[in-house]
């Protein structure tokens, strides 16, 4: 399984929740997969898809679910340390983990090589990490939705990408659209 | 460690309703810094490095709360990226509570260098900046945390050593 056949498996899963969704690829094949006020695009600044995703999860009770990739948690990777030690059971990130920079071209990360992002989140200090094969990450996330936990998924999956468009909605229409959704929950 | 000047600066920001901050370690701010985390109506988050304290600030922002960061200018230097694609192209107000080293009465050389650029980058920016130099300076705190959340901008607080000299 590539990322957009991952994305597909979880949409059933994730299309209720608030979901922060990393840039490029990530943010244009979910989009055009299912697009929710629900979520909010990353238009720009690789790596910080789990920083605006824990500090949402810190600021409301709802439950919210950042997607990330394994080459942007590298090009951001104090970011675990503070998940770790801000631990809020709202939060779930979810690393799709292809081994490469599927954006730029499938350039090979060294999460594909020596570095497990599995074995560094817990380093940090991360206490619910799941390592899991691209086919169970809908599970996994079913399963970390309904234990109420903080949860670092890491899921194993093929490079690849589709072609999709670019995302051409007005990301201040994206911020709007999605904090009025956030308000409405918390209403 | 905490004199008047970061105590006025705490209930300043607390008056305006920031809520969430996010610091990272500085000398000149270590007074605010060690009331923001003992302030009950402060969550306080410490980050690792200044983009990643924007992405917790942009988060926190989109679920109602009001987030400031405290940070040195030699921060600018590495969020420049994020100012422009995150906190200006998504429109959400950023208070930066800014510890301006490198200017007169700075001990340490190497600071100069990036004092002399922070201005240029702001100002480059169009980042609506504020240079606190005298005591007084502070007095225009709260207008400028309002000023940040109604334009629905990053705006930069700089405060010079001067600004925190013990009179
Ligand atoms: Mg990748």
């Amino acid at each position: 399984m590539i990322r957009n056949e991952v994305l597909q498996s979880i949409v059933p899963v994730i299309k209720d929740e608030l979901v922060i969704c990393n840039i490029g690829s990530p943010s244009q094949e979910l989009f055009q997969l299912d697009d929710q006020p629900s979520t909010f695009y990353m238009l720009g600044t690789m790596g910080l898809s789990s920083s605006i995703g824990l500090g949402l999860a810190l600021a409301q009770p709802q439950k919210v679910i950042a997607i990330d990739g394994d080459g942007s948690v590298l090009t951001n990777l104090g970011t675990l340390p503070t998940i770790a030690n801000n631990v809020t059971d709202n939060f779930i990130l979810v690393i799709i983990d292809n081994g490469s920079y599927g954006s730029t071209g499938d350039q090979p990360t060294y999460a594909g090589m020596k570095t497990s992002l599995t074995a560094v989140a817990k380093a940090c200090g991360c206490e619910n990490v799941v390592e899991c094969r691209a086919e169970e990450t809908a599970d996994e996330l079913k399963k970390a939705l309904a234990a109420n936990q903080m949860t670092v998924i890491v899921c194993k999956c093929e490079s690849g990408n589709v072609k999709v468009p670019v995302i051409s909605m007005n990301p201040i229409v994206i911020r709007e659209r999605f904090m009025a959704e956030v308000a409405n929950r918390n209403a | 460690m905490a004199n008047s000047i970061s105590e006025r600066i705490v209930d300043d920001m607390v008056n305006a309703g920031i809520d969430f901050v996010t610091t990272v370690p500085c000398k000149q701010l270590a007074g605010v810094i060690d009331l923001v985390e003992k302030n009950k109506k402060i969550y306080h988050i410490p980050s690792n490095k200044e983009d990643e304290g924007m992405g917790l600030c942009a988060g926190a922002y989109m679920g109602g709360k009001k987030p400031c960061i405290i940070m040195q200018n030699t921060a600018l230097g590495v969020t420049v990226n994020t100012l422009a694609a995150l906190i200006q192209y998504y429109q959400i107000p950023l208070p930066m509570l800014i510890s301006y080293r490198g200017e007169v009465g700075e001990p340490v050389a190497c600071q100069v260098e990036m004092a002399l650029h922070t201005k240029p980058i702001l100002q480059q920016m169009n980042i609506p900046t504020f240079h606190f130099h005298k005591k007084d300076d502070v007095e225009e705190l709260s207008d400028i945390l309002a000023y940040t959340q109604m334009c629905k901008k990053p705006t930069a607080i700089l405060t010079d050593a001067a600004f925190w000299r013990v009179s």
